[in-house]
Order: C-alpha cells, then structure tokens, then sequence
C-alpha cells in the first residue's frame, strides 16, 4: 500500500500503467559535441552514448566541464556545434518537458512549501492538492507545507527541489551535485528518493564529486577531462580498474591538472 | 497646527481629493507600467537597449510639458476635446499616469530583472511559458513592487505642476493639496501653507511606514 502511494506521489508514470506511455527518451547520443564561450572551448568535441536503466553518474575535476554537460543534454543551453539525440530525434520542447534538472543550490520560488509543489503541478495541469500533499508527506515535508520554502534547512530545500522535479514524472532526471553541501542524513534521504525514482523508470544522470556516492548509487560512471569524455565504464570497473590516469589520479586523491 | 486639528470640511475635501487623483494614477500606471515592466524584464528582443534607456530618460519627465501636453489632448481644440476632460480631477489622474507610469515601468523592470536572474534557469528547465513566467514574477516579487508602487504615488502626490495646468485649482472641484500650497504661498498666507505642507508630509510617511512594514513582515518570511 504504501509503494502505491508512493509511486502515485512522487511522479509513478500513470501514462505508463494505461500502457499510452510515449516512447522513453532514451537512449542518448551526443556526437562532436562543443561549447566556446568568448574564444575558450570548454566543452571540447565531446562523444557519449547513455542508455536507459542505471543511474549514471558523471565524475571529474573542478572545471571538467560536468555541469556545462548536464545543461547542454537539457537543452539549457545550445552546443556551438555537435549534435545530441534522444532516441534517434533532437530535442524539441515537447521532450524537454519529459526530462527536469535539480540544481546544485535549490532554486525556490518565493512561496509556501505547498505554493512550490501547486506551481509544477499546474504547469502540467496536474493540480490537486491531496497529491501535492502525498508529494511532500512522502519526502517528509508535510508538516512544514504553509512554511515559506526559503526558511527550511538546506537539506529540506534540497529535497523540496527534488519532489518538485519529480512532480513532472519526467523520463530523465538532471541533477547537478544535489548533495554537495548537505550534512550526511539529508545526503542519505536524497539518495533513497534517487534510488526510488529509478526503481520507477526515471532515467538520472547525476553529476557528484563523491566517489562514495558513485559506489552507492551508480551503474555506470562517466570520466571527464577538460571538456572530454576520458572514460565511459560500468561503475563496478571504473572504480576499481579505472582505465586512464587521469582517473586513477581522481580516485587516488590526486589532484588532476 | 489648530488647522491641522480642526477637521475643517474645506480641508479634508482637498485631502480627499489629493488622495482620490494620486491613488487612482497610480493603480492606472501600476496596470499600465507593471506588465511593461515585466515583459521588458523578461523578454530579450532586438532594440532592447533603446528601450531601457528610452524607459529611464522618461522618469524624468518634466511635469509641466506634461501638464501643457495633456492640456493640448483635452482643449475643445484637441483631439479628445469633445470628451471635456479639462479641468476636471480625470483630466490630472491623466496627467499623473503620464508621469508615472514611466517610473513604474523602469523600476519594476529593474525589481523583475533581478528575481528573472535567479529563476531563468529553473524556468527554462520546467519550460515555463513567458506568459507564466511574468505571472509568477510578478506575484513573488510583490512586496518589492510595493515600493515601486510607493514611489509612483510619492511622485503623484507631491506634484503640481502638471495637475495644475490640466486641473485649474478650481476650488471644491479641482484643487489638490499642492495646488493649494501653491495658491496659498501667492497669497502671501504662508501659515496656511505650511500646514498643507505639513499634513502632506504627514500623509506620505504613515503611507511609507505602512508600506515598510508590510515589506519587514514579507522579508521575515522570505517572500521578498
């Protein structure tokens, strides 16, 4: 009983069940992709294939270009050349709206915890407050629903932003290092919430510094280097036989110039 | 001061009708300049520029080229004249919109722009139309559109020039608190005067004060 009000609450694909579902957006494919900003490449004629299924998670130094990359897959922003298809067709607006992107600090509206939920849940003409309420009691907000979103802890507002993009029951989740600065209990719950919305079908792509995290949650790890992909592997190989060096320095410790 | 206290009929009419015009400008260019001021905010269009520097020069409209302006439209000669607007309190909540419409448009603009930074990405990842977009901005930034509000009415009900001009300071029809100070001080009666001055000051901080309460309130809160 309780899985089925969570699959309804937190985004369990109602389409799917009618056996109506869309195609999955996946799998992803993005060729020579580049991005130069004011002369400088920073992400530089990238390849990367994903497929649906396991988490994947997307590692590298500071300045690798990890979180350009989630933004160029969402369509944020546009390559300056390069191409990125999901199943076979570029991205429209229509698939976009399949996918959803948790920032790295929680970007909430001005509102109640409640108004933040109402808000994607009118987008998609899904409004109704007793799911709204199934939502944030599923992510243990409820009591704190007539709250202002911007007075709740760190970890709170992180998984508020997270039941937010969930609430779109998208196809593919971004999310860009969602637990960088939360204490390990608030990492822990955002972790059962990613693990739950893959067991549903959700697609995440998760970028993280954390290589314990990568051990926890990833099927398969994307390396990056200076806008390149320097390693594609199931999870399991590359940490514990990474293939380059610069991932042998990474997962050493080591810092990668 | 005993003026002030009296509760003289004469005077609260002028109070009343001061805070009739200047109110009413200002929800007319609140309707008007907010929506300007927001879609300039939002929208990214060839020409912009001209228009931000176009927005911020007409703050400083001069009010009596307003007034003379305004005046023009509504003589019997001008092209409204057959509404027989002049001299009437219409004819100056007209003129006052002119006026601070403008000031209501740019500095929403810059209120709305900067909520717009921070939301931009988060919006354009739940494709949210422009149309919801400006809706949203506009109610979460409501208290900080509170004082672009106040700021519009300051201007309003301190101003006199143009009021005067397309009003006339018709006693019990068109004369404002201003325009009686003005009067007053060619008259050479300059204790009546300065009481005007004093209630209209009086009236603009329990405004203000209203206003920046309910504005430490929201940010209490985190709405604003």
């Amino acid at each position: 009983m309780l899985e089925a009000v969570n699959r309804t609450a937190l985004g369990a694909d109602a389409r799917a069940a009618e056996g109506s579902a869309p195609p999955h957006l996946m799998p992803m494919r993005a060729r020579g992709l580049a991005l130069e900003v004011k002369g400088k490449r920073l992400i530089d004629g990238l390849d990367l294939d994903l497929s649906g299924g396991a988490i994947t998670m997307i590692m590298g130094p500071n300045g690798a270009g990890k979180s350009l990359l989630l933004r160029l897959l969402h369509g944020l922003i546009a390559p300056t050349s390069g191409s990125i298809t999901w199943s076979g067709a570029p991205l429209t607006e229509a698939m976009r709206r399949r996918q959803a992107m948790v920032f790295q600090r929680p970007v909430l509206l001005r509102r109640s915890v409640a108004a933040n939920i109402d808000f994607v849940l009118r987008l998609r003409r899904a409004a109704d407050p007793a799911k709204r309420d199934q939502i944030l009691d599923h992510i243990g907000l409820l009591a704190q629903a007539k709250q202002p979103a911007r007075l709740l802890s760190g970890g709170e507002q992180q998984r508020l932003a997270l039941a937010r993009a969930l609430a779109l029951e998208p196809d593919v989740l971004f999310l860009d290092e969602p637990t960088a600065s939360l204490d390990p209990a608030s990492t822990l719950r955002i972790e059962e919430i990613v693990q739950e919305a893959q067991a549903r079908g959700t697609k995440l792509v998760f970028v993280t510094h954390d290589v314990g995290q990568a051990k926890r949650l990833a099927g398969d790890i994307v390396f990056m280097h200076r806008g390149r992909v320097v390693e594609h592997a199931p999870a399991k190989q590359f940490l514990e036989q990474p293939g380059t060096e610069q991932g042998r320095d990474f997962l050493a410790g080591r810092i990668v110039l | 001061m005993q003026l002030v206290v009296s509760g003289d009929p004469d005077l609260l009419e002028i109070i009343g009708l001061s805070l009739r015009v200047s109110l009413s400008a200002m929800l007319i260019s609140c309707l008007v300049g907010l929506p300007i001021g927001a879609l300039v905010a939002v929208l990214r269009f060839p020409g912009r520029g001209a228009v931000l520097v176009l927005m911020n020069s007409l703050m400083g409209l001069p009010p009596v080229v307003v007034g003379l302006l305004i005046y023009l439209m509504l003589s019997n000669a001008g092209p409204l004249g057959v509404l027989q607007l002049l001299y009437t309190p219409t004819a100056m909540i007209i003129a006052q919109s002119v006026l601070i419409t403008p000031i209501i448009a740019a500095l929403s603009r810059q209120v709305l722009e900067d909520l717009h930074n921070e939301y931009a990405e988060q919006f354009r990842s739940l494709s949210v139309p422009t149309h919801t977009a400006i809706g949203a901005l506009l109610w979460d930034a409501r208290f900080s559109l509170l004082t672009v509000a106040l700021a519009g009415f300051g201007r309003a009900v301190a101003e006199v020039g143009a009021v005067i001009i397309v009003g006339g300071n018709i006693a019990h029809l068109t004369r404002v608190m201003t325009t009686a100070i003005a009067l007053e001080t060619s008259k050479g009666d300059l204790a009546l005067a300065m009481a005007l001055g004093i209630l209209l000051l009086a009236i603009a901080i329990t405004i203000n004060a209203s206003v920046m309460g309910l504005r430490a309130t929201a940010a209490r809160y985190a709405y604003a």
